[in-house]
């Protein structure tokens, strides 16, 4: 039970980044995968939507893989929630805090903020805009950049290929100004 | 074991994050359950370390807190050292396969699609892992997110010829 309570605490970015690094060798190993989870996407719409469009015309049955893979995610989400509960609190920086009341964003008891995200929000302009038109940019973005954080800036950085430095570089710049310029007025609404 | 031909539709598929370094082999299905248990120790990590929480992309879009800068940096590194020391040693899969590794094609792509996901990264708070990862621990909404995203890619989809590369 001791190591339940101890694995349960928020883990340091030097614990979890060598783990999250070490996926990349972990799927070539076990089955000459390539770790990358926004294509899981594609293979959805490859599998449920069939349609005449070339770019979902493939065999997508090879691909399975990746969907054991981001129903695992979700699995372990199940874990985390429950066996690995941390029950505190999210502790940041007192100067996002002090931002985020502003906004009557208060609670702090999920790693997402409850306030905003919530299904009643769905209809409400903000909660439109974070979760509908964020989840659409998304799907959108990581395809025409051929990959998200994973597939780009874990598994591209990490085999040294320069247009995923592009790609990476790009993912930041885009959310910076999002987060700093957009979002604080989508949140006054 | 049996080998296929899987290079048919690799032109297409080579924009890809997925498709560069594929296996060969034919396997029955139920060998998936492998990565299956990959993506549970990766949604653990990813939920323990916080990196899946609305907050601490914020924190990072604002610079106030080096702990995603911390967790991406050392992900990359050690993958690196990884892909290096696999390189070197030309070591195999546990079947015995050559693990090959293909360069990424430059395309604009990387530009213009970066930008849009890193701006709908800062609004949802959530990269594609960290959508499943936060269905996981019961913010059922995020459904909602996930089918948004794979809207998203389907409208890619049907507009990726007509779309600058």
């Amino acid at each position: 039970m001791k190591l339940l309570e101890w694995l349960s605490q928020p883990w340091p970015w030097w614990v979890a980044g060598p783990l999250i690094g070490l996926t990349v060798p972990a799927l070539l190993i076990i089955g000459n995968k390539t770790f990358g989870i926004s294509s899981s996407m594609r293979h959805l719409c490859a599998i449920c939507l069939p349609t005449k469009i070339s770019y979902f015309q493939y065999d997508w049955k090879k691909e399975i893989w990746n969907l054991f893979f981001v129903v695992g995610i979700i699995f372990g989400g199940i874990i985390s929630s429950t066996l690995l509960n941390d029950p505190n609190p999210v502790q940041l920086n007192p100067a996002l805090v002090k931002e985020l009341h502003q906004y009557g964003i208060n609670n702090y008891t999920q790693l997402i903020p409850i306030d905003i995200f919530n299904w009643q929000a769905l209809l409400s302009v903000k909660g439109f805009i974070l979760m509908i038109v964020g989840g659409f940019l998304v799907g959108f973005g990581t395809r025409y950049a051929g990959g998200c954080t994973s597939g780009h800036s874990i598994t591209g950085l990490s085999n040294l290929q320069w247009p995923s430095l592009v790609a990476t570089i790009c993912f930041m710049v885009g959310g910076f100004i999002a987060a700093n310029l957009f979002l604080p007025f989508i949140l006054k609404f | 074991m049996q080998t296929k031909n899987t290079n048919t539709d690799f032109e297409v598929r080579s924009l890809d994050a997925m498709c560069f370094n594929e296996s060969e082999l034919v396997h029955p299905w139920w060998f998936n359950f492998k990565y299956l248990f990959a993506g549970i120790f990766f949604g653990i990590i990813l939920i323990k370390a916080q990196v899946i929480s609305w907050f601490r992309i914020q924190e990072m879009f604002r610079l106030q807190s080096f702990h995603m800068y911390g967790v991406i940096g050392s992900a990359v590194v050690t993958g690196a050292i990884s892909v290096f020391i696999i390189k070197k040693l030309k070591i195999k899969t546990i079947y015995g396969e050559e693990i090959k590794f293909y360069p990424k094609e430059f395309s604009k792509g990387q530009i213009f699609g970066g930008l849009l996901f890193g701006f709908g990264w800062a609004l949802t708070g959530a990269c594609p892992g960290p959508l499943f990862a936060q269905i996981g621990i019961g913010a059922t909404v995020i459904t909602v997110t996930l089918f948004s995203a794979i809207a998203g890619t389907w409208v890619y989809g049907l507009l990726s010829k007509k779309l600058p590369h």
